[in-house]
């Protein structure tokens, strides 16, 4: 089943096939033990108290009724966290960061966005934990509140922080603003670029906020022993992340927490930040026992962290033959309550698919009354796209150029400068845009106007820097053959078995021989976050370099078995044999059952940070349907290519692919954050935070060209981000092909298609 | 959720005097995919819900070519499409039993239900009232009938009095030549709470070339679903024809008083209406001439 | 107020006794009370699927139906695909089409997968699609979890 994969050189015996993976039999019975699933004797349920008000000073807090409610354990408040207690000249230079991640966690002084947490009660039920959260007394002096950038950034702007002041190019502002960071990027000069283009469009839009949209809750399980020991079992995609940030807003140290991360549903860069722990941590220090503290849906949309909203500015120049002379963006990203937006990334994505010689670009991270923005699958990337492609596709139709070939003459390759500085090594874009251009998709003529609806064809393109980062890894040869891997990388989407295929085609055994498993804080080295598309490219390497070794130290152990040199042995395809004496020779189960009892058992161990970890280019291709009477836009065909180096495992980088795409479809489509005149957000719930449904989509054709990263023994490269930048601006061209509107903002629904059709009409 | 008692009476005459003595601390629950939704978030608060799924005549579903369906309150949807005869007689039924929620959701929720539940945007009712259904009631002071297009009264309120409640919803038989179709438009393609919904049905005379009446109810555009007799009664003795069909359309949509919300704006809505409204008008008459 | 209420009923064909308050749903039951923690959460009022269990032979989310009212009726639930002599077809199908990626939902839509596939082998990519539209997946995007669907359907025949 190769039929989608391109320029693939090399045929490996595991890497490239699809295996079915080693945990899946547990999570099709539902044996896999997800955070919310654990139980422990004792436990006692957490429910949090959550501000109704998007800005507000808390005036006081009266817990008293809360804790004399039968079958309350403990109640907490802001004042329970150590930066309570803990004085600016203590605390120096890092006095700031830690007042936002403790402020973020239980609000003190004022609450910024609604669903801000300000308290929270430990029951012996939720239900019991629910009541006494209701005789919790707050009293808010509500503020005014301030939901756009646009509005955060204007002369006069009700400020969220008085003691945030804008760090931009070097220099830290003297008076406070809602803005907390502009980056600015430059190359050459953009002045004369304009004035040499043919073409020049420019354009602004905005996205709105929009949620991961993981089915699981995040949720947070912890026992704080009578020895300080705390132990913490959670959904998150860093175990070590989890235990940095613990450590530092509780002020505990890191030697003394343990964290097991269990099974996780979903994260798409959502489940790194802690909400749930901290507290969980909390209430089972006051009561003495283990305390879960699971959201429900509405404080997930509410209180979690969803991807930044955005206004930004494109304007690109353009030859009459269709070169690229000059690119100028501004963006603003809001980044909720507290600073943290990815504005720099999207600056850095922006243009990242194009060959340039003049670039200004600048970029303001804005906060603003709404939930804490966190990590979304290429964060900030998909928001410049949505801009940079939808400006791109503009100038494709002014110069009468087919959008392949614009960006075939203006792709970026191996040797181009992104404008932040980095060099691009070998990459696939050129690749993936070749691949498209020949595909049926694209070759097929879209059907003109089928039972009275528009149809339309678009394609975007789209980058993601993807990373290396620090993993380790633990191997061990089993006495009967098998090897047991454990990493720290927790596996949300196949993880488990693409390491093991790597570690299969190390050591030339069966797959089925490879045992991954994951591990909790103190069994495995150092190991950050599963996300940023690494995991299969680092924690691949270190499986990789300790295979190495355990195949040295196979040989090394032969050696001595046989009592004879090292330089004399080698281990060839599984196979530990004498160079010379071709009796001597033992299969790798063979010099496994014998481990024991020649010297015990033959492990290695590799932490790596590395770097060669390969960019992700990718090009998609849909068509849409519009219904003119109801706006309604159904996409009816998708083709999803992209430079995914060396697939390891083809069906899970398809599922990346697919999954990453139809987040993209229902951010350009149905998802926003709609909220109302207070900055309230009215539709916390499934039902009206419309994600795309199966009933939604046709199937979602894949490629994987692999071009493969020099970076990597076998190529890899990260795919798991890429994947979500191209469908915004792909869908909003098709939509601009079938009816004509050109769509600035997103989502792109069915009322705003009326709205431009009948705008158009008009005009 | 707060706390609640959960009864379980086997007789009309035991649910409505439950009902009657708890007043609106009590309410009956059919499948519960509404109440139990409203009593989780805090919209609804009770001291007892009371079962109507063990009462035998909430749970009644029969048909006849000459009396028309008994639709128990408490049957839910998936019973109603899975009898192939019953789905044959009222596509324009089935039309709303087949999109509300999702398999799930029809595997529980029920028509009667959705009329008492009564929220403007109800996707059972417009088809309901289209096809003349009347809704049965029983109470402390007896029986009574209520046309369902009377039955709401406000958003998630009805005639309903104290210890009341719908035991069964009367379709008449389809008459020949006559077509229902219901139709919603929502921005996903299943799961979502009506934009707008448009009901309509008509009777055509012999020849299937001329209408003879037609109803026409609106979802999601006023307080109540909209019961549109100008509307439908401009159809009244007009040749079949896209221009009876488009000032059926337009009136209707001046029946319409809707709002702007997080759903959609007055002008999408009014617009959703004529488009709707032309599009069941067609159905129906396909449907009525045997299409 | 009187105390919790005792229940018996029927789970994965076995005779289960519990005693849960009437506010608590089938969904907490079977999680909290019954520790089968297979049966997921994911908005706790039926707009994603995770808690799809079957009931009298229908589909439903356990999330909307009260605990006390499962009283002498028949559950099945994600835990009782499986038997001593090997996973369901449905579950084997899921694995081999990698219809599964963090398999939160995996769960839900299995067992919505088998009230199709039980009633119609045969149907079709759309007669699938519209079934799971009550199942949400984040992950896959839904391909490969169709794919699976019909090649269950082939392998049930």
């Amino acid at each position: 089943m190769v039929a989608n994969i391109v320029l693939s050189e090399i045929e490996y015996t595991h890497v490239g096939k699809r295996p079915v993976r080693p945990d899946g039999v547990d999570k099709v019975t539902g044996r896999a033990q997800y955070g919310p699933d654990i139980t422990l004797r004792g436990l006692l349920h957490g429910k949090v108290l959550r501000s109704p008000y998007a800005h507000a000073r808390i005036k006081s807090i009266d817990t008293s009724q809360a804790e004399a409610y039968p079958g309350v354990r403990a109640v907490i408040t802001a004042q329970d966290l150590p930066f309570a207690s803990l004085t600016r000249e203590e605390l120096g230079a890092g006095y700031q960061a830690l007042k936002f991640a403790s402020n973020h966690i239980l609000a003190s002084g004022k609450v910024l966005f609604k669903g801000h947490a300000v308290a929270a009660v430990a029951a012996a039920n939720l239900h019991v934990a629910e009541e006494a959260v209701k005789l919790i007394k707050v009293e808010y002096e509500e503020l005014r509140v301030v939901i756009s950038v646009l509005d955060a950034m204007e002369e006069g702007a009700t400020l969220l922080h008085d003691d945030l002041f804008t760090s931009s190019l070097g220099e830290t502002a003297k008076t406070a603003s809602n803005v907390a960071a502009h980056s600015r990027f430059e190359i050459g000069d953009v002045q004369q670029g304009f004035a040499d283009a043919d073409v020049v469009v420019e354009r602004e839009f905005q996205t709105a906020s929009v949620h991961q949209g993981y089915i699981e809750p995040q949720n947070g399980t912890a026992f704080w022993n009578s020895d300080g020991q705390l132990d913490v079992w959670c959904s998150t995609q860093g175990a070590f992340t989890v235990r940095a940030a613990l450590a530092d807003v509780l002020r505990h140290p890191v030697s003394k927490i343990k964290v097991t991360p269990m099974e996780m549903g979903g994260g798409f860069g959502g489940k790194i930040p802690i909400y749930n722990e901290p507290l969980a941590a909390l209430l089972s220090k006051k009561s003495g026992q283990p305390v879960k503290v699971v959201m429900n849906r509405i404080e997930v949309f509410e209180a979690s962290g969803p991807a930044a909203g955005s206004w930004i500015m494109v304007k690109i120049g353009a030859t009459k033959d269709g070169k690229i002379t000059a690119c100028r963006a501004e963006l603003a990203l809001d980044a909720g309550g507290f600073p943290g937006s990815p504005a720099a990334s999207a600056a850095m994505c922006a243009f990242a698919c194009y060959d340039y010689p003049n670039g200004l670009i600048d970029s303001y991270d804005v906060v603003v009354n709404k939930p804490k923005t966190a990590a979304y699958r290429a964060p900030g990337s998909p928001q410049a796209a949505f801009a940079v492609e939808s400006v791109v596709d503009e100038i494709c139709e002014k110069l009468g150029v087919d959008p392949i070939e614009f960006r075939l003459t203006n792709a970026s390759k191996e040797g181009t400068r992104r404008i932040e500085g980095p060099v691009y090594r070998r990459i696939g874009l050129v690749e993936c845009l070749e691949a498209a251009r020949s595909h049926d998709h694209y070759q097929t003529p879209v059907d003109g106007q089928p039972n009275g609806k528009l149809r339309g064809r678009g394609v975007a393109s789209g980058f993601w820097f993807n990373r290396g980062f620090v993993s380790s890894c633990n191997v061990t040869v089993n006495p009967d053959g098998t090897v047991g891997v454990v990493t720290g990388s927790v596996d949300l989407c196949g993880t488990k078995a693409s390491i093991a295929q790597q570690t299969a085609e190390v050591l030339g055994i069966a797959y089925e021989d490879i045992k991954p498993s994951v591990a909790d804080t103190d069994s495995i080295g150092y190991t950050f976050i599963t996300g940023g598309s690494r995991t299969t490219f680092a924690t691949g390497l270190a499986a990789i370099n300790a295979s190495q070794d355990i195949k040295q130290r196979m040989v090394e152990r032969a050696a001595a078995i046989w009592e004879a040199p090292v330089a004399d042995v080698e281990y060839v395809d599984g196979v530990i044999q004498h160079k010379a004496d071709s009796e001597l020779k033992m299969t790798f189960k063979e010099l496994a059952q014998r481990s024991l009892t020649t010297g015990g058992p033959i492990t290695a161990q590799c932490n790596i940070d590395p770097s060669g970890e390969g960019n992700s280019f990718a090009l998609h291709v849909v068509d849409v349907e519009v219904d003119q009477e109801t706006g309604k836009v159904d996409v009816v065909r998708y083709t999803a290519l992209q430079d995914c180096g060396k697939a390891v495992h083809p069906s899970y980088v398809e599922g990346q692919m697919q999954g990453g795409a139809v987040q993209g479809i229902g951010w350009a489509l149905n998802e926003e954050y709609f909220f109302n005149d207070q900055g309230q957000m009215s539709n916390s719930s499934f039902l009206d935070y419309r994600m795309p449904i199966s009933l939604d989509l046709p199937m979602i054709d894949t490629v994987i060209v692999e071009v493969a990263n020099p970076g990597h023994p076998y190529g890899v490269r990260g795919v798991g981000e890429s994947p979500i930048v191209p469908p915004l601006p792909a869908v909003a061209n098709a939509v601009y092909r079938a009816t004509g509107v050109r769509m600035q903002t997103l989502p792109i629904t069915p009322g705003k298609v009326l709205e431009g059709l009948w705008d158009k009409n008009e005009g | 959720m707060e706390w609640i008692d959960f009864a379980t009476p086997k007789t009309i005459s035991e649910a409505v005097e439950l009902l009657a003595s708890k007043g609106d601390r009590a309410k009956i629950m059919a499948g519960g995919t509404d109440l139990i939704v409203q009593l989780r978030g805090g919209r609804r608060s009770l001291d007892l819900v009371v079962d109507g799924k063990q009462i035998p005549e909430l749970n009644e579903m029969s048909y006849s070519a000459q009396n028309g369906l008994v639709l128990g309150a408490a049957v839910p949807c998936y019973r109603l499409y899975a009898d192939a005869t019953i789905s044959a007689a009222y596509p324009g039924l089935m039309d709303s039993a087949t999109l509300i929620g999702g398999i799930q959701i029809q595997g529980r929720a029920t028509v009667g239900g959705n009329i008492c539940n009564a929220a403007p945007s109800g996707d059972a009712i417009p088809a309901v009232i289209v096809l003349g259904g009347v809704c049965h009631i029983a109470g402390p002071n007896g029986t009574r009938e209520v046309a369902t297009e009377d039955f709401c009264t406000g958003p998630g309120r009805n005639v309903l009095e104290t210890g009341e409640i719908l035991v069964s919803v009367h379709i008449p038989a389809p008459q020949a030549h006559s077509g229902a179709s219901y139709l919603r438009f929502i921005p996903r393609n299943e799961m979502d709470i009506a934009v707008a919904g448009v009901g309509s049905s008509v009777v055509l005379d012999a020849s299937g070339q001329n209408f003879v009446s037609a109803r026409i109810s609106l979802a999601s555009v006023a307080p109540i679903p909209v019961f549109a007799k100008e509307a439908a009664d401009s159809l009244a003795g007009k040749p079949v024809s896209e221009a009876a069909i488009q000032e059926a359309s337009e009136k209707a949509t001046a029946a319409a008083t809707p709002i702007s919300d997080m759903r959609g704006t007055i002008k999408q809505r009014n617009h959703l209406v004529g488009v709707l409204t032309r599009r069941t008008l067609n159905n129906a008459v396909q449907r009525a001439r045997g299409g | 107020m009187p105390g919790p209420t005792h229940v018996q009923t029927t789970i994965n064909g076995e005779e289960v006794d519990f005693l849960c308050e009437p506010r608590q749903s089938l969904l907490e039951v079977l999680r909290d009370i019954l520790g089968m923690t297979g049966t997921k959460e994911g908005c706790n009022d039926g707009n994603c699927g995770a808690c799809t269990v079957i009931f009298d032979g229908r589909i439903i989310n356990s999330c909307l139906v009260l605990g006390v009212e499962v009283q002498g009726r028949e559950v099945t639930t994600i835990e009782g695909l499986a038997t001593a002599d090997g996973l369901h077809p449905i579950q084997t199908a899921f694995l081999e089409n990698a219809a599964l990626q963090c398999g939160i939902c995996t769960p839900g839509f299995i067992m919505a997968s088998k009230g199709l596939l039980d009633g119609e082998v045969d149907a079709d990519e759309g007669r699938v699609r519209h079934w799971l539209a009550g199942n949400l997946c984040r992950c896959t995007g839904y391909d490969k979890i169709v794919r699976a669907v019909l090649d269950a359907g082939q392998k049930m025949k």
